[in-house]
């Protein structure tokens, strides 16, 4: 870092400029140009700042600079029981809160050592689908926008909406779910929510048909995004790169598929994968996954077991609600769960899930009792961005917009 | 997993401590000058893919830090995690260089515990701003955080909650935080 940058203002343009050009230094700064993109740019979707230097309009050379939306998740976890993170895992992707709570909560089950009811396992596929379906309609939404195509927008906003009543409807809460708990949910599916559901997948079908005639074919979107952005599958899997961004490549590794949780060994699915890995390959991936996301949907609905939705543990695992208030054990067992957390063994674990951005995994460090020792979250928007200074150089500035709506990234979880 | 390294020379395997087993997952401890070799040989055995690089800090412990990588092969399915103990200032063998994604994880491991890695092309903070002073995931370091050059930014006033009923306090040492290691009459329930 130069000294005349450390005197600057921050929020100066020049001065984050000026800083660029300092870490990319290594070249001759003569006839390039350092553009500096961020941290607050429409196409970077939050806060995410390139460094770009330009020859011409042709990338030479690109920086990835991230962490300001830092606010130290995994610190703060370590000072508090394993189900008060909770709330936390919402704001990391906070376009697929409740896929976030389910593989919190899976991983603190697995180093409980708990196998959850079935009801319980059922449930949350339901999460974790619906949480696909709205995480990539915005993405596809987003990406369509940054190439052109405002109507997109609006049309899966539309959609969104739509899961979003049945979200509320499950959690009470529409975007913050923090819906799980260690050994289960906070509560049983509510009257009417599977009907919901259900209603909700039928006519969506048809809805991602016309999105894909919108797009798929449309010539200014392919034009933008066809043989754009290429990754080969050994470098995506090199860089870390997980999800859609990894599938499109043509590596079929879906976390669901090769190390099943939640009971999706016994789902009828199908995991589609790209050929070229360019950026319309990542869309059409996408656009494949909510077809079969509804397809998980329909069967878990048609297969739903009835029975208890929490572990069996009244000793680490919080009890019904209503239970709460009218006998004296559960009371006892809630006031001990709540203010001292669930008793963990001292162990390691890391839990994987297939979340919408890709494999979040959770790294738990537990020396006993309710406490993490350490949390690390391995967020699949930090690794899919770190190929960002290999991806760019080379492209022109105009592509970075649809290359980056093509990655998918959300910052909150980047950031951590 | 022992076959993974069976061909090697024995000197590598005999490197390896397999640690116990826990929740079906193998977890194997090395020093930290084995880590290239091993790594590399773990590569070709069929790791291919470096899900996640850690760094933990174990305070009071000697060494006080550990590097944490959980490998995958993807071909096998099959994990496994390789641990490496660190002490303060020593440098660990960068593995950026069989994965690529172990950069910016290495990157965060010095920025946030403050592990530092030779042969990495790029050794900068990544989360916090050049020039930050602190290394905020290490024990020492309190939830409120330290004082640096940028007070408005990194703010270090006290947690709104913290000394009240229902929160852990941010004692040095994980066994101390747990309410349950103080004795009823400290608790403040």
């Amino acid at each position: 870092m130069s000294s005349a940058a450390t005197t600057l203002e921050v929020g100066d343009v020049l001065a984050r400029t000026a800083e660029g050009s300092a870490t990319l230094s290594g070249t001759e700064i003569g006839e390039k140009l350092v553009l500096n993109l961020g941290p607050s740019h429409p196409c970077t979707h939050g806060v995410l700042r390139l460094v770009l230097e330009l020859d011409g309009e042709v990338i030479t050379k690109a920086d990835a600079d991230i962490g300001y939306l830092h606010r130290g998740d995994e610190k703060i976890a370590e000072n508090m029981t394993w189900n008060q993170f909770v709330p936390y895992t919402d704001r990391l992707d906070y376009l697929a809160p409740l896929a976030n709570n389910v593989a919190y909560a899976c991983a603190v089950e697995k180093l409980m050592g708990y196998e959850l009811p079935p009801r319980a396992k059922t449930t949350r596929v339901i999460c974790c689908e619906l949480a696909r379906i709205s995480a990539h309609l915005l993405g596809l939404g987003a990406f369509a926008m940054d190439v052109g195509a405002m109507t997109m927008f609006l049309y899966t906003f539309t959609e969104r909406e739509k899961i979003y009543n049945l979200i509320e409807l499950l959690t009470g809460a529409r975007f913050t779910t923090s819906f799980t708990r260690v050994g289960g949910q906070t509560r049983d599916l509510p009257p009417g929510f599977l009907e919901g559901v259900k209603e909700f997948s039928q006519q969506f079908l048809g809805k991602l048909d016309e999105f894909g005639k919108m797009l798929s074919r449309n010539r200014i979107f392919v034009d933008r995004t066809k043989d754009l952005g290429v990754i080969s599958a050994a470098l995506a899997l090199d860089y870390g790169l997980t999800g859609p961004n990894l599938r499109g490549s043509g590596n079929d590794y879906d976390v669901r598929r090769y190390f099943p949780y939640l009971g999706y060994e016994k789902f009828d699915f199908d995991v589609p994968v790209g050929q070229a890995g360019d950026c319309y390959d990542r869309f059409a991936v996408r656009m494949e996954e909510m077809k079969q996301s509804v397809k998980i949907l329909l069967q878990a609905i048609e297969k739903m077991p009835g029975g208890p939705w929490m572990v069996n543990d009244p000793k680490n695992v919080l009890p019904p609600k209503d239970k709460v208030l009218t006998k004296m054990e559960e009371l006892i067992h809630q006031f001990l769960v709540v203010t001292q957390g669930p008793d963990a063994p001292v162990g390691e674990v890391y839990f994987g899930a297939e979340n919408p951005k890709g494999e979040l995994g959770f790294y738990l460090n537990s020396r006993g009792g309710g406490v993490p020792h350490r949390l690390k979250i391995r967020a699949p928007s930090f690794c899919n961005l770190s190929i960002l200074s290999h991806l760019l150089p080379g492209h022109t500035v105009s592509d970075v917009p649809a290359i980056l709506g093509s990655l998918d990234f959300v910052m909150g979880e980047c950031d951590r | 997993m022992s076959e993974g390294t069976s061909d090697r020379s024995a000197d590598l395997v005999s490197a390896v401590k397999i640690l116990p087993e826990f929740r079906g997952e193998s977890s194997w401890e090395v020093a930290k000058e084995k880590i290239p070799e091993l790594m590399a040989a773990l590569k070709k055995e069929g790791f291919t893919y470096l899900a996640d690089l850690t760094g933990v800090d174990n305070q009071g412990e000697d060494p006080r830090f550990e590097v944490v990588y959980e490998l995958c092969d993807l071909s096998a399915r099959r994990f496994l995690r390789v641990k490496t103990r660190v002490a303060e200032g020593d440098l660990v063998p960068s593995v950026s260089s069989i994965w690529k994604t172990a950069d910016w994880h290495e990157r965060e491991a010095w920025d946030m515990v403050g592990i530092r890695f030779s042969g990495h092309p790029d050794l900068r903070r990544i989360l916090m701003w050049d020039g930050y002073p602190h290394h905020p995931l290490r024990k020492d370091f309190p939830l409120e955080g330290l004082p640096t050059e940028m007070p408005d930014i990194a703010f270090t006033a006290k947690a709104p909650l913290e000394g009240g009923p229902f929160v852990t306090s941010s004692a040095l040492l994980s066994q101390d935080r747990e309410p349950r290691a103080h004795p009823a009459e400290e608790r403040s329930l």
